[in-house]
Parts: C-alpha cells; structure tokens; sequence
C-alpha cells in the first residue's frame, strides 16, 4: 500500500470554446504535477480565476465541456480500485461518487434542488451509497445533522427557507455523511460566520481524522489554511507554483507570489491599505512568456521573461517553481520561530 | 438632518413546513436602525449565520415585507405597497448587490445581456453606444470592461470575475444606496481590499452610503462607520465600528471577536472555542433583555436580571 491517495502527473485542462468561427481556448490548468497523500488536509489558495476551481473539478471528475482535459493523468487509489479521471468511464465514475470521493461546490447551494425538501435530498444522495434504510438510515442522518449543529427540523424545509450559512452546512452533511475517502471541497465556510465556521472546520477535521481520509479544499481565506491545512498549495495563473507544509508556507515562503498572498491578509485593528499587486491579473488565454508571475513580480529577472521556472524542491517536502527562490524574503514576521 | 433610510422596529417572522409541522422562524425582531442623507457611510452588518442579516437587507430593498414595524426611504414608506412608477424610482435608488453571485445571474443569459437590461430600465437609454458606455464605466469601476465580459455566461466566469460583475450591475443606475450583502466573501485578499476600497471610494468620492453585510471582522474595521451586530433575529450591539470591535461587550460580540482565525499560529491546527463563553453568549439570547445606551455612544442589548 502506498502513501499516496491521489497522484496528478503533468495535467492540463482546458476550456476550449468556438465564438462565431472563432476558437478561444483557456488554459485554465495548464501542467500541474502533484500528489495528495492519505490522511492529509491539503489546502489550495490563489488569486482570483486563477484555475482553482478547474482544477479541483477535474480531481472531483467533474469535467463538463467546454472543459476537456488535453494532457496529463488523475490517478486515484481507492478502496474499491484505481481510476484515472482522464480516463475513467460514467460508470466507473458513478461508483465512486460520494462514498468514495464526494465534492462540495463552490456556491454549492446549486446542489440542493429549489423544489425538493431537504430531507428528500438525502435521500437521493446517501440511501443507496450507505446501504441503510428505515431507522438506521434516519438515525445516521439525525445524527450527522447534530453535528453540523443542524436541527432535524431542516429535513423538512425547501432550500429557499434556509439562510445561506445553514445551506451551506448542509452541503457540507451531504457530502461527508457517507464518509468518503477523498473529500473536496470549494470555499466550504465562505458564507458562514466566523463561531461556526471555526466549528464546522473543526468537524471537517474530526470527519478527516476519524476516517483517515484526504481533504483537498480552496478557499481564500488564508487564515483558515493557516488553521486548517497540513500542507498548502499555491496556484498562479493556471500552474502549481509553490506547494509545503502549512507553517513554512507561511513564515518561510519561497515564491514573491506566496510572499505577497501571505501579507495582504488585514487584520481587525488594521486601517492602513495593505499593499496591493501592481498590474493586472494575466490572461489564461493569452499567458505571459516565461514565469507567468514575471510581469508583477518585485524580483524579476531577464531571465524569469523567457525561461519557465520548473517547481523544484527547495527544502524539506516544500517546492517552488522561481528561479530566485533563494532571495523570497517574508513579509510577514513569525512571532515564534519556524519549526523544522 | 434629514434621512435616507430609516428602520423603525422592524420584525419579520417566517412560518415554515407544511400544514402538520408549521412552525414559524422570527427571523428579524424589532430591528432600528437610520442613515442620514447629508453623512454618507459605510454600514456594516455582522453577525451569526441565520440571524436575519439577509431578511433584513431584503425589506430594506423593498423585496420582503415586514411583519412589523415601518422602513421609509427619503421619508416614504417602503414598506407600503406603492405605484409601479414609484417602486422603479425607488429600485434604481437602492441598488442590491446579493450574496451569492452564482444565484444573482440567470444561468442562461449572457452576463452583459443582464447589464444592459439594468441600463435600459433604469438609465432609459436606448443608443447602443450609450448602454455600452455606461457598462464599460461600471465594469471598469470594478476592475474590469465590457470587452472582457460580452457574450459569457456566468458559468463561464469565477467566482470573483462574477462578484465584480454584480457590483458593477448595482453601479449602473448611479444609486445613493447600495445594500451589498457579502459581496467580497469569494475573492482573493487582493481584490478584497480592492472592492472594499471601491466601496469605500463610492462613498467619499461618490456619497454613495452602503449597507455591507459580512462576515469579516477585518474588512468592517477596515472601512465602517458604524456597525451593528445581530444574534438570533435581534441586534445584540450597535455602534462606531472601531469602538465596537477594539473592545466588543456584549457576550455573542466578544465570541465573535475571540472566534477569528489567525495566521500567528499557523501549522498548529487551533480550532477550539472557549466553551464558556460559547455558552455565556447563547444563554443571554434566551433572556428577555433590551438595549440600553452606554457612555461611548454604543447600543447594548442587556438582560433584564442582569442590568
Ligand atoms: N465553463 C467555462 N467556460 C469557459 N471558461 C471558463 C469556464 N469556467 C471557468 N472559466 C475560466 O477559467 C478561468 C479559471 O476559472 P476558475 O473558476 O477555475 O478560477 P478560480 O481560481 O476558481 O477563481 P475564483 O477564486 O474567483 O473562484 C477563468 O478565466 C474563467 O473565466
Ligand atoms: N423565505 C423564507 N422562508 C422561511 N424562512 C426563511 C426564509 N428566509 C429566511 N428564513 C429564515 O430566517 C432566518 C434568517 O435568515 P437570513 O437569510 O436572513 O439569515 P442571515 O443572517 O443572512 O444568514 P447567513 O449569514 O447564513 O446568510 C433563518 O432561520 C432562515 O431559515
Ligand atoms: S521566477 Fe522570476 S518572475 Fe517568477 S516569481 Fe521568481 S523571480 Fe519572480
Ligand atoms: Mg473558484
Ligand atoms: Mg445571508
């Protein structure tokens, strides 16, 4: 048995439209190369229409045109047997939804249908992937419900009646109330305040551990990786380019993109501007030449212009992909020194 | 002084289920809250998951009728049924910006389709330079422009790509009131601070006042004028923002405040909230209570055994 969970290997995946004869094609995951391990949390931060999201819907295989992957293989592990996304069939992919790999949206309520009880929901989801029925089967809802801090009640209502932090927990029960082995998840506590997003990350967690499972999840808040991931990973227009264990991604950083992200969090007390990238974000149709970061980046080089800079190890299971990966200096001060 | 928005205990109770299980939800309880025209400013709403921010900001625009109570726009009812001439006036005036942009579109319709629709209703234009012009300006207010957005559906965009958008819809009628309910919750850090400055520009430049609900302590301390905080329904807190927040009083306002994750820990996995003031700020909500005034100008609400 390997360490490994999932092991994505030179993936590229693309949006490939046809305006009125015209091709636009957006290389919206463009080479990325990396593994998520059993038993982790792995974090995915990066700007805006970076390609978070189309990443994290190729893992989930969850590909719908215009998006087609061009290169490059997903290769799963699973209990029941391998799969690689890129090559999986319906039924192969079918199998292994929710009670083996199960994704929870960005704007997940799209999930839940406008015109279905919350309760019936469940039970087109879970009944059948649990195997339950009759009272065991309403037994493990109830009591997943409780954990969410979700009244049983909610069974019953339409997702309209329900404001937008309980819709979103209750994604978060459809997609782990049958205990997956991989869960992924797109800004799962973005619409929450700030107690129950502590408790629901907390629940994540205690699902995670209790399971042994792997949770890959994107979300911008950098402060709940902080307190959440085992190990981050920072994508730039469409790459990988800097990926390590949380606490030295932080305080360490080997990228000026990560560098930056890291120190434009405010905090409250703070009313002074924080420092803002110069330029605009690049295109993912028409990416820049060479280190893509290159056009905004503070340390560029002429090199960095025509030369990609490949992701690299630099220390102890962390990689950057940055020719000056040396001269990253933190923006941010640690308060305690970094452990090693 | 006179004002441009005036709440006056405003109550909203929802009677969910079917005809065995009714049951009804007061999602909003006898809320006050007024904006004055003459002093633009920033709003802020935070507050629990559930608590009405959402049903509040939705009788402010004039979509959700109240139970009780009276909210007046420039000193005329909203909340009263009103000429279909009238309501348009009063829509192009106070412009929402909603929580979830991926709700706020129609999935089959071309995201400059919609703004120009907004153009045509609300600015009565007609030529096609002009509606172009008037999209352009507004998505160039929020970063970006009508060449980039034409002919794509929002499925098409990100997350961020259609927050921006939505706000630039709301920009388009010129409003003197934006209710913008969580508008930076899916964008990066970066063009947080860049939406939250545009908010903060539209007001000092603009004197456009904003409602902004979120669900971040950072950005209200950042930009707000006054704040208040809601718990079950009820607004447990009110006051100058910094004054607030620096040193929060009521109990659900402190485990809010002590709930922000902070990145000084980072890698150590904290994740555990202090059961006794959890539970402090859940037992004061069960307590008849009210708001009492203090010293520096804030609103508390206090239990009755405990004042
Ligand atoms: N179905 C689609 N068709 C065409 N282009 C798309 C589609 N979905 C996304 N894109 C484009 O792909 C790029 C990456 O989008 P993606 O949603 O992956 O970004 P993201 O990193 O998740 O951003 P955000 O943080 O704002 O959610 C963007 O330029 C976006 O406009
Ligand atoms: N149309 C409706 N019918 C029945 N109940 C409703 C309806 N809309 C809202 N509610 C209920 O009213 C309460 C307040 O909901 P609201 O959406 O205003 O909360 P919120 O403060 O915006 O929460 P969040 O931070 O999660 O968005 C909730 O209990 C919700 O279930
Ligand atoms: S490779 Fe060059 S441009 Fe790219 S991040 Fe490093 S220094 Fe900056
Ligand atoms: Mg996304
Ligand atoms: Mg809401």
């Amino acid at each position: 048995m390997t360490q490994d969970l999932l092991e994505v290997d030179g993936l590229k995946a693309y949006y490939q439209m046809n305006y009125f004869g015209v091709e636009r094609e957006v290389r919206a995951v463009d080479d990325i190369t990396m593994t998520i391990r059993k038993n982790e949390i792995y974090g995915i931060a990066g700007e805006s229409s970076s390609g978070k999201t189309s990443l994290i819907r190729v893992l989930a295989a969850a590909i719908r045109p215009p998006m087609r992957i061009v290169a490059g293989s997903v290769k799963y592990d699973f209990k029941n047997g391998p799969m690689d996304v890129a090559t999986a069939s319906e039924a192969q992919i079918e199998s292994v939804r929710w009670k083996h790999l199960s994704y929870i949206m960005q704007g997940s309520m799209s999930v839940l249908n406008p015109v279905r009880r919350i309760g019936k929901t469940f039970e087109d989801f879970a009944k059948r992937p649990l195997g339950l029925s009759g009272e065991a089967y309403r037994a493990r809802v109830l009591n997943h419900l409780e954990r969410l801090k979700l009244p049983a009640s909610l069974l019953n209502a339409y997702p309209h009646e329900l404001s937008g932090g309980m819709r979103q927990r209750v994604t978060i029960g459809l997609a782990t109330v049958c205990h997956p082995e991989f869960v992924i998840a797109d800004e799962p506590t973005t619409a929450l305040d700030v107690v129950v997003q502590k408790e629901v990350l907390g629940l994540i967690r205690e699902i995670q551990q209790d399971m042994g499972s792997s949770v890959v999840f994107v979300t911008h808040d950098m402060s709940v990786h902080a307190n959440m991931a085992d190990r981050v990973g920072i994508i730039y227009a469409g790459r990988l380019v800097e990926e390590g264990p949380t606490r030295q991604m932080f305080y360490a950083p080997k990228h000026p993109y990560t560098a930056h992200l890291v120190a434009s969090l405010p905090r409250i007390g703070d009313t002074a501007q924080r420092p803002a990238l110069e330029g605009r974000p690049p295109s993912l149709a028409n990416p820049p030449s060479g280190c893509r970061f290159h056009p905004r980046c503070p340390l560029a080089i002429d090199k960095c212009k025509t030369e990609v800079p490949p992701l690299n190890n630099v220390a102890n299971d962390h990689r950057s992909a940055c020719w000056r990966w040396e001269d990253v200096k933190p923006l941010v001060a640690p308060q305690q020194p970094v452990m090693a | 002084m006179t004002t441009l928005l005036d709440v006056r205990n405003v109550s909203k109770r929802f009677t969910m289920g079917g005809l065995l299980s009714r049951r009804s939800v007061e999602a909003v309880q006898d809320a006050s809250l007024s904006l004055s025209s003459e002093r633009p400013e920033i709003f802020t709403i935070i507050g629990e998951s559930g608590s009405g921010k959402t049903t509040l900001a939705r009788m402010i625009l004039g979509l959700e009728r109240p139970s009780g109570g009276e909210i007046s726009f420039r000193g005329k009812m909203v909340s009263q049924r009103v000429s279909r001439q009238e309501r348009l006036e009063f829509m192009a005036n106070v412009q929402p910006v909603f929580q979830n942009p991926f709700e706020a579109f129609n999935p089959l319709k071309e995201i400059d389709r919609y703004l120009e629709s907004t153009a045509k209703r609300f600015l009565k234009l007609h030529r096609q330079d002009d509606i172009d012009g008037a999209m352009d300006g507004a998505l160039q207010k929020v970063g970006l422009s009508l060449a980039e957005v034409k002919g794509r559906y929002p499925h098409e965009m990100s997350g961020g790509q259609l927050q921006r958008a939505a706000i630039a819809r709301a920009l388009i009628p010129n409003p003197p009131l934006l209710v913008a309910d969580e508008p930076v919750s899916m964008v990066d850090a970066s063009l947080r601070m860049s939406i939250v400055n545009l908010l903060r520009s539209l007001r000092d430049d603009f004197g456009v006042s904003v409602v902004y609900i979120t669900h971040d302590l950072a950005t209200a301390y950042y930009i707000s004028n006054r704040l208040i905080i809601m718990q079950r329904g009820r607004i447990v807190e009110m006051g100058d923002a910094r004054t607030v927040l620096d040193n929060p009083e009521h109990p659900y306002s402190r485990l809010l405040k002590a709930s922000v994750l902070s990145t000084e820990d980072a890698g150590a996995g904290k994740l555990m909230t202090d059961p006794g003031m959890a539970a402090l700020a859940s037992e004061r909500m069960e307590r008849p209570g009210s708001l009492q005034s203090r010293p520096d100008g804030r609103l508390v609400r206090v239990c009755e055994e405990a004042r």
